[in-house]
């Protein structure tokens, strides 16, 4: 009896084994095959745009009238870009000092209190921001544009920056203090111990340290910021032209996007100019993220 | 028995939250000699070597009484400037921290925070640090290398060059050799027994036969107090404590 038992346990063993390696490795694929699947759709629904008009064209051009079928996404291109790296040169700063006070100055205590109020900054819904946006943010940065004697109603590229940054903040801090909590004591120990003072520590060694690391995280907040539709499309103004200033109008990608599909697919062209629109966005986040993966291998070798 | 002290520690309690960690620590450190802390593991030792150098200001829990003198100044006293009294002492952690940066700046960074910026200089102090610590050879080719990219043994001897560089009187090293293998391990005792006829050298070791082969003298430490302390020879051929004893011979390391 036993002798019969025993091969039985041992080969449902062996089929548990491969069996479970088979479940894990169905999931590796699909990971893999998501954007994939996204790209193909975007390039198989865009591409016939490409027919009749050329890539130069489609990005570099400002005419943007779709009932006479001019499709230049340059206005959008560019508004995106400026929102998004306003937002992450407001957001950087305050993110790094931040970062440094509470695991370098403050008790453990402070970071402690501090997560729940990072979770709730990440988790509030993005529509609640645009509406806070336009209660506050539209009529300072109209006052502000005052002060310059720029006419500007405050729909503009700057509300939408600061909106983008108060958003994109609770995810870069996180990834930063982890960073920071990250780094061995035994390291401000020696360079302390060599006369550095805690501020010479921090910027000198520690920052050094934890560069890859910040850089991952900025990396992070641009693509965020860079996609993020909602928040963005209730304060910028939606003004198809390209931004002269932070105080007027723009257009970012992900807003023509939202305002437009379902419901201006009666012009033809229009849902194929769409589709291009998502795959520049996707285009361009790849090109962020890779670039800054390249920056992050970079700066761990000089490490 | 001492002819000079460099370092007077007077009746020093440190308290770690409710817990009393150093109980009433009273004892001098002889100048150029080479001072082994002993002890098992968890009795003290390294909270008292980092209070030596105010390491201890790191961690806000920590609350320290009485008095530390090194050539008549209050180590303790709020005070004191605290970066140069920690230039005064070079430190050696358990296993290398290497900053984030080359070979060459590891050894200059010390240097370039007190002011020190002319190449020519730099570049003297460079080679001679890393052949005191008879890393030169090693490296010489390489200076611009990341730190990170030696070995664990060559770290830790770029981290003793480093410590050296500010140019301090005493070299506080905590378990210097604990991370090493025994080739290297060797050859940072064996540039200690070096560096000693300069340097005051207080080292922090659990290893017996390491404090054997090296100490002038010894502290012996357990459970946060000083059981007993003298020279080497005293201690390890004739101790009088039973708690000692039973140590070195061997029971409770």
């Amino acid at each position: 009896m036993k002798a019969i038992a025993l091969p039985n346990f041992k080969t449902r063993r062996v089929l548990r084994e491969s069996g479970s390696e088979f479940w894990m490795k169905c999931c590796y694929i699909l990971i893999w095959t998501m954007p994939i699947i996204l790209l193909t759709g975007l390039i198989i629904k865009s591409a016939t745009l490409f027919q009749e008009k050329s890539v130069l064209e489609l990005l570099f051009s400002s005419k943007w009238k779709p009932l006479s079928g001019q499709f230049g996404f340059l206005p959008f291109i560019l508004s995106s870009l400026w929102i998004t790296f306003l937002s992450i040169l407001i957001a950087a700063p305050i993110c790094l000092l931040t970062a440094i006070y509470i695991t370098q100055y403050t008790k453990r205590i402070v970071l402690k209190i501090m997560h729940p109020v990072i979770d709730i900054l990440a988790g509030i819904p993005s529509v609640i921001y645009g509406v806070w946006g336009i209660l506050i943010i539209v009529p300072f940065v109209a006052k502000m544009a005052s002060w310059f004697n720029i006419q500007s109603s405050g729909y503009s590229i700057l509300s939408g920056a600061i909106v983008l940054s108060v958003m994109i903040i609770p995810f870069v801090l996180n990834i930063l203090i982890e960073i920071y909590r990250s780094i061995p004591l035994e390291l401000s120990e020696a360079s302390l111990s060599l006369g550095a003072t805690k501020w010479e520590t921090i910027k000198k060694v520690l920052t050094q340290k934890a560069f890859p690391g910040i850089i991952s995280s900025f990396g992070l907040g641009v693509s965020r910021a860079f996609g993020e539709t909602i928040a963005v499309l209730m304060v910028v103004g939606n003004v198809v032209q390209i931004p002269r200033g932070i105080f007027q109008a723009g257009y970012p990608l992900p807003a023509l996007i939202a305002n437009n599909y379902g419901e201006m697919l009666s012009i033809p062209m229009y849902d194929r100019a769409l589709m291009l629109a998502a795959l520049i966005l996707f285009v361009v986040v790849t090109i962020f993220n890779l670039g800054s993966r390249y920056l992050i291998n970079y700066y761990e070798k000089k490490i | 028995m001492i002819n000079g002290s460099k370092i007077n520690i007077e009746h020093l309690n440190l308290h770690i939250g409710n817990k009393h960690i150093l109980k009433d620590i009273h004892v001098k450190i002889p100048e150029k000699k080479l001072t082994v802390i002993l002890g098992p593991s968890g009795c003290g030792k390294t909270t008292l070597l980092k209070s030596l150098n105010r390491l201890t200001d790191l961690y806000p829990e920590v609350k320290t009484q009485g008095k530390i003198f090194n050539d008549n100044e209050d180590i303790l006293h709020p005070k004191i400037e605290i970066t140069e009294l920690r230039k005064k002492m070079g430190l050696l952690a358990q296993s290398p921290y290497p900053l984030p940066m080359s070979i060459y700046d590891n050894i200059t960074y010390g240097l370039r925070i007190s002011g020190r910026r002319k190449k020519k200089y730099l570049n003297k102090r460079v080679e001679y640090y890393l052949r005191q610590v008879s890393l030169w050879e090693e490296v010489k080719d390489r200076l611009k290398d990341p730190a990170s990219a030696l070995s664990i043994g060559q770290q830790q001897r770029l981290c003793l060059a480093r410590g050296l560089s500010v140019d301090p009187d005493i070299i506080l090293a905590d378990e210097p050799t604990s991370a090493l293998d025994p080739v290297s391990s060797r050859e940072i005792e064996e540039l200690f027994l070096k560096l000693k006829q300069r340097y005051t050298i207080v080292m922090v070791t659990h290893i017996l036969r390491q404090a054997r082969r090296v100490a002038d003298y010894v502290i012996f430490m357990y459970l946060g107090e000083i059981i007993e302390h003298g020279p080497a020879k005293q201690i390890f051929e004739n101790p009088k404590n039973p708690i000692t004893k039973s140590y070195i011979k061997g029971i409770y390391s």
